[in-house]
């Protein structure tokens, strides 16, 4: 009985840091489906979201709206680093790529340092902070929160992609971006707008999370490599199989540490996406989504 | 007529210029500072660059040592070793330091004690690691409180409270594993139990999976070892888990700010800190206690915020070279010698005194346990 | 023939120049940091036969660099054993690692190919911090020999120099030569089409192995001489970011060219020093610096006199046939 309680909670936490990956795994599957590149930035959108909703609180502003204005801020420099950096490359070879999302990300890392110093803040919950009981485990109320932004997002960009002409649009660049030019859409536009997507998602998740794990200028870089592992094992999809991918992820690397070992819990993550890379690139789900090897 | 007076005055005021230069431009004593300004140690390398500066500017504007100004000369480590031991050799060999102050972490000091002990440059390092002293080199000293006197401190309090079996939970960078380390050799000599010796990592945003494991052991007692944000997250989590037993942190973890993290999830909890931090809660008759009111106060009036006893370590650094280097000039022999002879310096984190066998200079007195009650540090007894 | 003298003349006068340099910073702190212009310079060539001459992405180099450093360390300053035995050994087996790994990674390509290596890097440093009885975890590893021939031991900054540049000029040398063999062309040939490669009778496979264990070697043993020279290490240096450092070396000096890569070496060695006059601004300069350097000089610096060089060759080759 003991024994279950703990399987339990562990899954439990696993649940809740999984949603998280898989939220900011949902943002690399967006880029790199419609441009190729991963995007080594996106780690810092979580971090640009978390720091400015508390910047906008401290200047007293409500919730929502510095939530709001943080999604903002987030999305503004998502859009400055696509127009400044991306779209003047031709022909770039994925290294290079690499290197200027890797360059974008310090620098964007540096830039929130000189404005909110090398200190962690904090974000007050969004309702409260006493646990909730589910049998002998415990959540907090803000893990409803994330749970329920999850699912939300998930399910407004499944509608987004599958029924909007411009979701369907950025679909048709992810399968072959030289015959989606050719039938008309214009492509640039929707690299732009799946940096906006991305940027705005990632702040959220960033946003959401920011009152358990709180925030700091330097939180971007694991989160982001942890959400790629999530993006990876879901086969790179912009729906379920990250979601399920980055659950997964969560779950192990919980169960890791309370079985295993904690030391090697990062470890753990990677050993899974090293493994998953040479034995199903295309993903565990073999069968769906694009074929991206 | 006039002209000539003028002339007289003129040619006046250039013999007072001309025989007064060489007094005011007395070279100075250059002091050269490693700390990790930038990086993930920057919470420690901020506030301790901050002071020292903050040192130098106030020697300065009471005439410097024995009537010689100070040149402080700061490169950034960020935290990386071998950016320190270039740092280091520039500081000895273009810079030509007397002496230097830092680094800030363990890694880094360890990088740079072959290169100052080859060159014959006192050091005083302020990062906590036993293995920095111990054994004792011979340019090489301190300030940054041991970690063995922490455990010591927490152990005492833990023996006389009958709590017997603990859960270690630590961070594993230097810091933690430093302070695991400790605690992991001195149990037994205190009859405790360590029963459960679980990690996390530093940038770990949730160690529910750890307590849990804890939990289920019949742990008397956690004792978290880390520095922000960490120690504040499995505050939280410890709370949301529901554990009642009693959590102990380190001093990495003693400053106003953990309070403000770990919010109403802080209360209750106990750990061993410098004196700086309930410095006005110090009586009267404590010798460290103007001191500590008086930096505090300058660094809230120079930086905004509250001075740390991180700052600490670079007032105390600061002090003692000038110590040094007014009783025996500043070649580096001679500052080094007069380190070795200092006693009884009433500093930031505690009472230093310094022997040919002891290059760190503290007791465990240096310590005390202090405690979250309503959103504030207050004294244990 | 001309230009095989050509490129010797101006091997020669490059190593005559390296030889000369003590005597210019005989007392300053800069032959300290040409002793780790040499070591990083070393690594970049071994990364540039991946990067520039294979065309592979590899995102996790400073874990062969650590894992040479780290067996060097441990062996010599826990267990006692000759530098010499210990750096061989530390070759030998970051050599048979990377061969075992290499056919699994290499497989994948592109983005994938850089997550792999990335992940790789990421698993050996937390190897490297969390087995603290073996490596004295994050607080580093001290009390490493320095390497002695007899009673001779290289103990300061200008023994280091020449021990280490000895070193890297061989591997800058071996680099030009395989540049120009066969292999040189067939490594090439993967860089350009991997296909094309294939159905020239190029064993892509095989050999894209062979030059991932060649560039783990050699920095392994670039590993074993920082161990060795700076006498102590500490996980910190072989993370994540060192990985990014010595790819925007490789990419800073241009791909494929081996006086590039001590160009970018040298560059990204010296650029802390002249950052610090923006103190804590310097992370923002060196963001902005990368991706300034990527958009406008995507080829590096050597990239136009490599073109040139290439094209020459070409043409030469076709002139032979």
């Amino acid at each position: 009985m003991e024994a279950f309680g703990e399987i339990f909670q562990y899954i439990l936490s696993g649940f809740s840091t999984g949603a998280i990956y898989a939220l900011i795994g949902f943002g690399f599957a967006v880029i790199y489906n419609s441009t190729g590149i991963i995007n080594f930035a996106q780690g810092e959108f979580v971090m640009l979201g978390g720091l400015a909703t508390i910047f906008f609180i401290n200047m007293n502003f409500p919730l929502p709206v510095s939530v709001i204005f943080a999604i903002a801020t987030a999305t503004l420099t998502g859009v400055v680093f696509e127009r400044l950096a991306i779209r003047p490359l031709k022909n770039a070879t994925p290294l290079n790529l690499v290197l200027i999302t890797i360059g974008a990300s310090i620098l964007i890392r540096g830039g929130a340092m000189l404005m909110w110093g090398k200190d962690t803040h904090v974000l007050p919950s969004f309702s409260g902070s006493d646990p909730i009981y589910i049998a002998d485990a415990t959540i907090l109320p803000q893990h409803l929160w994330i749970f329920s932004i999850t699912v939300l997002i998930i399910a407004a960009s499944r509608m987004f992609f599958n029924r909007s002409i411009t979701g369907k649009a950025m679909r048709a660049c992810a399968y072959n971006r030289e015959a989606a030019g050719l039938v008309g859409i214009d492509v640039k536009k929707m690299v732009l707008f799946s940096f906006i997507i991305s940027s705005a998602i990632g702040s959220l998740a960033g946003i959401i999370i920011a009152p358990l794990t709180m925030s700091s200028y330097d939180v971007g870089v694991m989160l982001g490599l942890k959400g790629f592992c999530a993006a990876i094992i879901g086969g790179m999809s912009n729906g379920a199989g990250t979601v399920i991918g980055g659950l997964l992820l969560g779950i192990l690397e919980s169960l890791g540490a309370g079985f295993i070992s904690a030391s090697y819990k990062d470890a753990i993550a990677f050993i899974i996406l090293l493994l998953i890379l040479f034995f199903r690139p295309e993903g565990i789900f073999r069968k769906d989504e694009t074929e991206r090897v | 007529m006039k002209k000539s007076i003028f002339l007289c005055l003129f040619m006046l005021a250039v013999m007072m210029v001309l025989t007064a230069g060489p007094a005011v431009a007395a070279p100075p004593v250059k002091i050269g500072a490693l700390f990790s300004v930038t990086g993930p140690a920057s919470f420690l390398g901020e506030p301790e660059r901050n002071t020292a500066q903050m040192v130098a500017d106030d020697i300065n504007r009471s005439g410097g040592i024995n009537g010689r100004k100070v040149q402080l000369i700061v490169y950034d480590t960020q935290g990386d070793a071998t950016k320190a031991v270039q740092a280091a050799n520039r500081l000895i060999k273009d810079d030509k330091v007397s002496a230097i102050i830092g680094p800030s972490i363990t890694g880094d000091t360890m990088a740079v004690i072959p290169v100052v002990e080859k060159a014959g440059i006192p050091l005083i390092s302020c990062a906590a690691g036993i293995k920095i002293t111990e054994p004792v080199k011979k340019w090489v000293f301190k300030t940054a409180q041991n970690d063995s006197l922490a455990v010591s401190r927490i152990y005492e309090y833990m023996q006389k409270n009958r709590i017997n079996k603990v859960a270690l939970l630590t961070v594993s960078d230097s810091f933690g594993s430093s302070g695991r380390e400790q605690l992991v050799m001195q149990a037994k000599a205190f009859g405790i139990q360590i029963i459960s010796n679980e990690t996390y990592g530093p940038k770990d945003t949730d160690m529910t999976a750890q307590l849990t494991k804890i939990r289920g052991t019949g742990a008397q007692a956690i004792i978290c070892w880390g520095t922000n944000p960490g120690p504040a997250v499995v505050a939280r989590n410890t709370r949301q888990l529901g554990l009642k037993i009693p959590l102990f942190m380190s001093h990495g973890v003693s400053s106003r700010k953990f309070i403000e993290l770990a919010g109403n999830a802080a209360e209750g909890i106990s750990l061993p800190s410098g004196r700086v931090l309930v410095a006005n809660l110090l009586p009267s008759s404590d010798r460290q206690k103007k001191n500590l009111l008086k930096y505090k106060r300058d660094y809230m009036k120079r930086f905004g915020t509250e001075g740390d006893h991180f700052g600490g370590h670079a007032w105390d650094a600061m002090m003692l070279l000038k110590t040094a280097i007014e009783k025996g000039g500043d070649s580096p022999a001679a500052i080094r010698s007069q380190l070795e002879g200092i006693r009884n310096f009433s500093g930031i984190g505690g009472i230093f005194s310094f022997s040919p066998q002891d290059h760190a200079g503290l007791t465990k007195d240096a310590f005390v346990l202090v405690q979250v009650k309503k959103k504030n540090w207050v004294l244990m007894k | 023939m001309t230009e095989a003298k050509r490129d010797i003349l101006g091997f020669l006068l490059f190593a005559a120049a390296v030889l000369i340099a003590p005597f210019f910073f005989a007392d300053s702190y800069i032959l300290n940091v040409l002793v780790f212009v040499g070591i990083n310079t070393l690594l970049a060539v071994a990364l540039n036969l991946l990067l520039g001459f294979a065309g592979q992405i590899s995102l996790g180099h400073a874990a062969f660099f650590g894992l040479g450093a780290y067996i060097s360390g441990v062996m010599t300053a826990a267990h006692s054993f000759d530098p010499w035995l210990a750096m061989l050994i530390a070759a030998v087996s970051t050599g048979v690692a990377a061969f075992i790994i290499g056919f699994p990674i290499l497989k994948l390509k592109g983005h994938y190919l850089a997550m792999a290596t990335l992940g790789f890097g990421i698993i050996v440093y937390i190897v490297f911090n969390e087995t603290v009885d073996l490596t004295g975890g994050p607080s580093g590893l001290p009390g490493i020999p320095n390497l002695s021939l007899g009673e001779f031991s290289f103990d300061n900054d200008i023994k280091n120099f020449y021990l280490i540049w000895a070193f890297t000029l061989l591997a800058m040398r071996i680099s030009l030569n395989l540049y120009r063999s066969r292999i040189g062309r067939a490594l090439r040939a993967i860089h350009d089409s991997e296909v094309a490669a294939r159905v020239a009778g190029v064993n892509v496979k095989n050999l894209k192995v062979q030059i991932f264990t060649m560039s783990a070697v050699i920095s392994a043993l670039a590993g074993s001489l920082y161990a060795h020279t700076m006498t102590f290490i500490s996980p910190a240096s072989f993370g994540f970011n060192f990985s990014v450092e010595l790819v925007t070396m490789v990419i800073i000096g241009g791909l494929g060219s081996v006086y590039g890569s001590f160009m970018g070496a040298a560059i990204l060695t010296l650029l802390p020093e002249f950052l610090r006059i923006f103190h804590d601004y310097d992370i923002i300069v060196y963001g902005l610096l990368l991706i300034l350097i990527i958009m406008f000089m995507p080829g590096g610096l050597a990239g136009g006199f490599r073109t040139a060089l290439e094209r020459l060759s070409r043409s030469r080759k076709q002139g032979a046939d």
